[in-house]
């Protein structure tokens, strides 16, 4: 059979090679921008394997900030792993052992996938299509990075440390379709804003995660004004 | 970033994603504390965006970085994908690094 005309395949093998040119750029930052040697940047897409916490951990490194401080914000993005696991529950019914091993494949692409069937089975498969298919692009990305990462010149020079701003927008965007989400999005900025010159790196981020509070209160407040 | 760095990360990572699907079964979260969950990417990825762009050494600095931003917010606002994306930032951030 056709891998590429199959409802599941093609959409996971698709976006597998999507998250695998962002795992690219993710490898050239982290050896590149945040100087991190070749199999450091590789153990984290292979064990951490969750690119908004690698991401966020290697922002912080690169400016300056310690492994200690890098963790926070990095450990506070797979939050919402909880959920998603929750969501799951019902898609993957299985013995413990088989869910353990299937935790280090819950991510964004693979809950989406599993969650968009109908189909406890086809759930089941959609899961692992997806989360295969990015844990090899990803990691086959990372490693192609880092390598191309070590040997480049200057990354400020290059334009490099720009892309950190630009990635975190680009997955910010499909976050903010409620009114909430802006306003939380907005405050962890504010937040950061304030605390960049006080504190030292990694803390302004941790932070800025209270906008998710700041968030919910002003959404849970707007709608006790329109429906009292 | 040291090894523990690197293996408290994964650790934790692991334990966050195994948790939900494990230990937390059968029992459900209050709907506020699920909203608020949901909320702190937006929240986290807001203040990570301020700190990559004018972020310093414990200042804030005004540079070419928010040229690349402002770059990459057209890319996203023009529909490019991720690639054309994180590339226009890199490009226009070092041309005005190079002119200035």
């Amino acid at each position: 059979m056709n891998p590429m005309r199959d409802p599941v395949l093609r959409p996971a093998i698709t976006l597998g090679i999507a998250v695998g040119v962002f795992g690219v750029s993710f490898g050239v930052l982290a050896s590149g921008d945040a100087d991190l040697p070749i199999a450091t940047t590789c153990a984290l897409s292979l064990f951490v394997f969750t690119g908004a916490s690698q991401f966020a951990a290697v922002s912080v490194i690169a400016e300056g900030g310690t492994a200690a401080a890098a963790l926070g914000p990095a450990l506070l993005l797979g939050l919402r792993h909880i959920g998603y696991g929750l969501s799951l529950d019902r898609t993957l019914r299985r013995s413990l052992p088989y869910r353990l091993l299937a935790a280090q494949f819950l991510i964004d692409e693979s809950t989406a996938m599993a969650t968009a069937q109908d189909d406890p089975e086809q759930g089941t498969r959609a899961f692992w299509a997806a989360g295969l298919s990015v844990f090899v692009f990803w990691n086959l990305g990372t490693l192609i990075g880092a390598i191309f990462g070590s040997v480049l010149g200057e990354p400020e020079t290059l334009g490099l440390d720009a892309i950190f701003p630009a990635a975190f927008l680009a997955l910010l965007v499909p976050l903010l379709r409620g009114p909430d989400a802006r306003v939380a999005a907005v405050s962890g900025a504010v937040i950061a804003l304030v605390l960049v010159p006080l504190t030292p790196a990694g803390v302004p981020i941790l932070a800025g995660a209270a906008g998710a509070l700041i968030g919910a209160w002003v959404g849970r407040r707007r709608r006790g004004r329109s429906s009292p | 970033m040291t090894w523990l760095a690197v293996g408290v990360l994964a650790v934790g990572s692991y334990l966050l994603k195994a948790s939900g699907l494990v230990a937390l079964r059968g029992r459900r979260i209050p709907p506020m504390l699920d909203h608020v969950l949901s909320l702190l990417p937006a929240a986290l990825f807001g203040a990570l965006i301020l700190v990559s762009t004018v972020g310093g050494d414990r200042a804030l600095v005004l540079d070419a970085r928010l040229a690349g931003l402002a770059a990459a917010a057209f890319a996203l606002w023009r529909r490019a994908g991720f690639v054309v994306v994180v590339l226009s930032a890199a490009v226009v951030t070092a041309l005005v690094r190079a002119i200035a």
